[in-house]
């Protein structure tokens, strides 16, 4: 068991790790085609041509924004590391396993939070009225974090050192995802089986929170999306822990 | 805390290959201990396994008192590694380097700060400090390795073939590096294959081949220990028929260099009574004459033959 001296160490290693990832990886030209440009230009071929108000634009908006940007950072650090050996440098360094992926969370987290702001305050210079910024902040924080610990899990297999396999098979995740989780249509307007398939997907919940902040009403509760994205959160940290530390081996052989 | 490193009966397969077999041995305090032998022999698996980069099938191995397998972080805290190839960040500065690797080993930023400085200038990088690692020569990128792995002053430094295919000027200031840090009480474990960089570091080497130890030892007892390589060498007055010579009891191995004869023997006592008594029986008088103990690679080669053969 870890002393709780142990775990701050622990906590601040992770957090150089997020630091140097910030460093390195935000220019890279997967990270930004995949969290930048793709979503830019999936967000315009929807919106241009469609007289759609600014309000009912904003939830896909900031979904896709949140989802995008903050599962982009997460697949491409570990093949890169394990490509230029430096994540051996990791490994024999006195830090934790769940430290070293942990900081690569927060890494997509921080990408992913500071791109989101971009499009709220979009939207908010426009003139689109927020009916709630707690629960929006909130939101936004706690789907980040979600996404950013799916795009660590989304790097575990295959533990390869290729960064393009490894983005190539996320996106097999991630796409169907952005057209099942309520960023097109809302899931109100879904037929009954697309509401039972989008209720597996915790970006549903995150667009349904979205759409609560400017409409005032939603499809599930606010506690339940809370509680929702929360449980995802942890569930995506875990397991993505959890298969790292099984799979590491075989990477570093 | 007995020894520095203390290894029993490490094992670690690959499917069907044993990269490591059963090695068990010792490095002492303030030691340099030198781990040679050929490629494939099992050197850099045994250095993974002691850095916790990989974990062994069987066995243990214990650093500065800690068990890697069960106090990793405690075990890691207090060592240094160099890997065979560098694994510097080349998309960050030397001094973002160094400033990462510091607080992964939780180096309070003032001393990490200093002690950077103090590295980089002693390694001749400081005025290259803020630029990216990408484009430094390999030289720089070891001396830049060496002081990452000395950011945390560690109590060992672990050195995986240190100065391989390094320029002259990089090499003989990593192994000056190394010779100043053993004297300041650094344990100090390499592996290399080069048999005069051995020679010249080391208190004492293991030879591995095939994954098991072939022989423990300091490089001069290694030498004089080792039979049939012991030699003489000599030189005559006059040409001599090397094939005569052969038939002298006490000499295994006849060898014409140049103006003189290397002669193999087990005993250069014996030995050179026998080729003095031939001398005079033969009207031949002896200009010169040498006893040589073996070099190191010459003893290197011939524990790895015979544990080849043995393989075979």
């Amino acid at each position: 068991m870890l002393s709780i001296v142990t775990l701050l160490e622990q906590l601040k290693r992770s957090f150089a790790i997020a630091k140097k990832d910030v460093r390195i990886y935000y220019s890279k030209g997967p990270v930004v085609v995949f969290g930048l440009i793709f979503p830019l230009f999936l967000f315009l071929a929807f919106t241009i041509g469609r007289n759609i108000p600014a309000k009912e634009l904003f939830p896909g908006l900031i979904g896709m924004a949140v989802f995008f940007t903050s599962t982009s950072v997460g697949p491409a650090i570990l093949p890169w590391e394990t490509r230029s050996k430096t994540l051996e440098r990791l490994v024999c360094s006195p830090v934790a396993v769940w430290a070293i992926f942990l900081g690569d969370v927060f890494a997509s987290f921080i990408f992913g939070l500071l791109i989101s702001l971009v499009p709220l305050i979009v939207v908010l210079v426009i003139g689109v009225e927020v009916m709630d910024f707690l629960v929006l902040g909130l939101g936004i924080i706690l789907a980040t974090l979600c996404f950013a610990s799916l795009s660590v899990l989304l790097s575990v297999y295959p533990p390869t050192d290729i960064p393009a396999t490894v983005m190539m098979l996320s996106s097999l995740v991630k796409f169907p995802l952005v057209f099942i989780s309520g960023i097109f249509v809302s899931v109100e307007e879904m037929p009954e089986w697309g509401r039972i398939i989008a209720s597996v997907s915790p970006l549903t919940y995150f667009t349904d929170l979205a759409r609560y902040t400017i409409k005032g009403t939603s499809y599930y509760s606010v506690p339940l999306d809370l509680a929702v994205l929360a449980l995802a959160t942890i569930l995506f940290l875990v397991v993505s822990i959890k298969l790292h530390e099984r799979v590491l081996p075989k990477r570093l052989s | 805390m007995n020894f520095a490193v203390d290894v029993r009966n490490l094992t670690k397969h690959y499917g069907d290959i044993n990269a490591v077999d059963h090695i068990s041995f010792t490095v002492n305090h303030g030691e340099i201990f030198g781990f040679l032998g050929p490629n494939g022999a099992g050197k850099t698996t045994t250095i993974r396994i002691l850095t916790g980069i990989i974990k062994p099938d069987e066995g243990t191995a214990t650093i500065m008192g800690y068990n890697i397998e069960k106090e990793p972080l405690k075990t890691k805290q207090i060592m240094g590694i160099v890997p065979e190839m560098s694994n510097a960040y080349i998309d960050l500065s030397a001094w973002n380097n160094l400033m990462l690797i510091g607080e992964l080993y939780g180096v309070p930023k003032r001393q990490r700060i200093e002690r950077a400085e103090k590295l980089l200038k002693q390694f001749d990088l400081y005025d290259r400090r803020d630029q990216l690692v990408r484009g430094f020569s390999k030289g720089m990128k070891q001396r830049l390795i060496l002081c990452m792995a000395l950011i945390n002053e560690p109590a060992i430094l672990f050195l995986d073939e240190p100065t391989s295919g390094l320029d002259v000027e990089s090499g003989r200031l990593i192994k000056d590096m190394i010779r100043e840090l053993n004297r300041n009480g650094t344990t100090v474990f390499l592996t290399t294959h080069n048999m005069e960089e051995a020679n010249q570091l080391c208190n004492r080497v293991a030879i591995i081949n095939h994954g098991r130890i072939a022989a423990i030892d300091s490089p001069e007892k290694l030498r004089l220990k080792s039979s049939g390589l012991q030699s003489i060498e000599v030189s005559f007055n006059q040409p001599v028929n090397t094939d005569e010579l052969t038939k002298i009891p006490c000499i295994k191995q006849v060898k014409k260099m140049g103006d003189k004869i290397k002669l193999y023997v087990d005993e250069p006592n014996e030995a050179i009574n026998c080729l003095i008594e031939h001398a005079r029986s033969h009207n031949l008088k002896v200009i010169t004459l040498n006893t040589l103990a073996p070099s190191l690679e010459e003893v290197f080669i011939k524990l790895t033959r015979k544990e080849n053969l043995k393989g075979d």
